[in-house]
């Protein structure tokens, strides 16, 4: 960082006014590239708040007639269930997840990284393996397993894979954090008499928070997200989350009620959104450091 | 038996710690894979029981029509997409880089895309903006250009998914920002001093030291992109249409497997899948040795 203010003092004392006009022309360019990819999602915001027959007709980026309805429209959801209930189951299943993944990614972690055990590097291995693993095979069989288990519309497919710590990428993220604490820590509690589990619970744990809460953005975005796991599992409407729901007002609403389609949306990015302003220093430290995919 | 009491002893504790673990990738990875690889093999439909055909199922696939579709698809989605995605995420890194007030304010709203770009929310913002009265549209006519349904057209349909994946270069462009970052300062200077243009600065001081990344961001994007699935199915309504132009590997193997119920066929498409990113994944790492530079 140091190193970057240096450098530009120096471009400065030799400014000229072609090089601070390049500066600027650089700056304009990076505005205007960057208003051209968010456009889209601009416009759907305004778009949320025109009433359907405007939301084609006119050209105008600001809503002309702005109304509330499409919101509302949109809330009171299909078949007499809610948009309301579809937050709540989504935000049911992202909780648990969070939960899940936390315990166990950190349990795991904790082992590879602290402990010593037959054939850990091994399961090491066999851990970096199952990151890479494309998920169709190993879906069907887990899906005939949930089925025989008449667990298929229910959450417990869609939750318990992260108590058993299936999403490794985490498990690598954690391990790599724990790495990097000092090990004479760990002796100095050894010496107090604390065995591994005040060990992990005491000191690790507190000192891993970042990478917990590494874990809990991404384990909420990729909840949130995800699609497949939701349309594969889940039919009853009482149990459908914000992106079944989504799809099925696409399927039921047609062209007349894109209005309404956009509105939720528009909700359906909110909490997304919300961990991009609040944690975003995790966010970008998670990509860069650990590879994490957005 | 004091052997096992010793051995019990010393590895309890870790196998305890790692026990959720172990069970799920048991009984959620390794017993499944060895299934699907199993059902592979059969003819089922989960009502009655799987029947042994052997190799039927794989014989099958290659002279299914839509099976190579859909592999072309993806392929093209894939070798297409990921590279140009890599070339804009390192072109704006690039300009980002170096000595540019306002870094991380910009870096935030470039990567605002992909945080949204896998929810079905954006998917469906997509099927509007390059629907026959969508945004794409209006812009183009009030240019003056001929406007087409770029949806519905078999011809543009999957650039409509490869202009999405381009879209969220953003995640790829934090990790080009962080392998950027590492590149000595005293290298560009005393390129400069030599006499360098910008070009050969890029060529033969960035590029080559900025290798490693590049490879990282082309295994994750390449393993990423083979199993996109929310996209096409909202953009297709499922169908992987028009004339399965959209039909990517994975929405067919849900259409067969859980649509159709052809669980051996759909088991068996998996594993061929499994195949070709592994190969791959295997030649990028083979090449890597030639093009790769690990510093040290």
């Amino acid at each position: 960082m140091k190193k970057d203010t240096v450098y530009e003092v120096r471009t400065y004392s030799s400014t000229s006014i072609s090089k601070l006009s390049k500066k600027l022309l650089k700056h304009v360019l990076i505005v205007t590239i960057g208003l051209g990819m968010l456009y889209p999602l601009l416009w759907l915001f305004s778009s949320s708040f025109k009433p359907n027959t405007e939301i084609f007709q006119s050209n105008s980026f600001f809503p002309q007639t702005f109304t509330l309805d499409n919101y509302k429209q949109g809330w009171s959801g299909l078949s007499g269930v809610t948009f309301g209930k579809f937050f709540a189951n989504s935000f049911f299943i992202v909780a648990m997840c969070i939960i899940g993944n936390v315990i166990a990614c950190s349990m795991a972690a904790f082992a590879f990284a602290r402990l010593k055990f037959a054939l850990r590097k091994m399961w090491f291995a066999i851990m970096l393996i199952t990151m890479m693993l494309p998920f169709h095979v190993t879906i069907i069989p887990q899906y005939i397993i949930f089925n025989s288990l008449e667990l298929v519309n229910t959450y417990v497919p869609l939750i318990l894979p992260k108590f058993l710590a299936v999403e490794s990428f985490f498990i690598f993220l954690i391990v790599q954090f724990i790495r990097s604490i000092p090990g004479e820590l760990d002796e100095a509690v050894k010496i107090d008499g604390c065995g591994p589990f005040k060990l992990y619970i005491y000191l690790i744990m507190p000192l891993a928070l970042p990478a917990l809460v590494t874990t809990t953005i991404f384990t909420f975005i990729w909840t949130w997200n995800d699609f497949f796991g939701q349309l594969l599992y889940i039919s009853e409407i009482n149990l459908y989350t914000v992106a079944l729901g989504l799809r099925m007002f696409l399927d039921a609403m047609g062209q007349n009620s894109w209005g309404a389609l956009f509105a939720m949306s528009i909700l359906s990015l909110v909490p997304l959104f919300a961990i991009f302003i609040f944690f975003q220093r995790y966010l970008i430290e998670g990509i860069a450091t650990g590879g994490l995919k957005g | 038996m004091n052997k096992l009491k010793q051995a019990w002893r010393n590895n309890w504790v870790g196998y305890l710690f790692l026990s959720p673990w172990l069970i799920g990738v048991l009984t959620l990875s390794a017993i499944p894979m060895l299934a699907s690889l199993y059902l592979s093999f059969t003819s089922y439909d989960m009502f009655t029981p799987p029947k042994f055909i052997g190799l039927d199922n794989y014989a099958t696939m290659f002279q299914d029509a839509k099976w190579r579709d859909s592999l072309r698809v993806t392929s093209m989605y894939v070798f297409l997409g990921v590279p140009l995605q890599l070339i804009f995420a390192l072109a704006i890194a690039l300009f980002l880089n170096r000595g540019i007030s306002g870094l991380k304010f910009y870096r935030a709203i470039y990567y605002v895309p992909s945080l949204f770009g896998g929810s079905v929310a954006i998917a469906l913002l997509w099927r509007q903006l390059f629907g026959s009265k969508g945004l794409v549209n209006s812009f183009l006519t009030t240019l003056g250009f001929e406007t087409k349904n770029w949806i519905a057209s078999p011809d543009t349909a999957l650039y409509t998914l490869i202009v999405l994946m381009i879209w969220q270069f953003g995640s790829p462009m934090v990790i080009f920002l962080a392998g950027l970052k590492q590149v000595p300062i005293e290298l560009y200077e005393a390129s400069k001093i030599d006499g360098a243009s910008k070009w050969k600065q890029f060529s033969r001081v960035t590029l080559p030291l900025i290798t490693p990344v590049v490879f990282f961001n082309l295994v994750m994007q390449i393993i990423g992109a083979f199993q996109a699935f929310t996209s096409a199915y909202i953009i297709s309504g499922g169908s992987g249409g028009p004339l399965n132009s959209t039909l990517f590997y994975t929405l067919y193997l849900y259409q067969k497997g859980f649509t159709h119920f052809q669980m051996g066929y759909a088991s068996a498409m998996a594993w061929f899948l499994l195949l070709f990113i592994a190969c791959a994944t295997a030649i990028l790492f083979i090449t890597s040795k030639k093009w790769v530079y690990y510093q040290e």
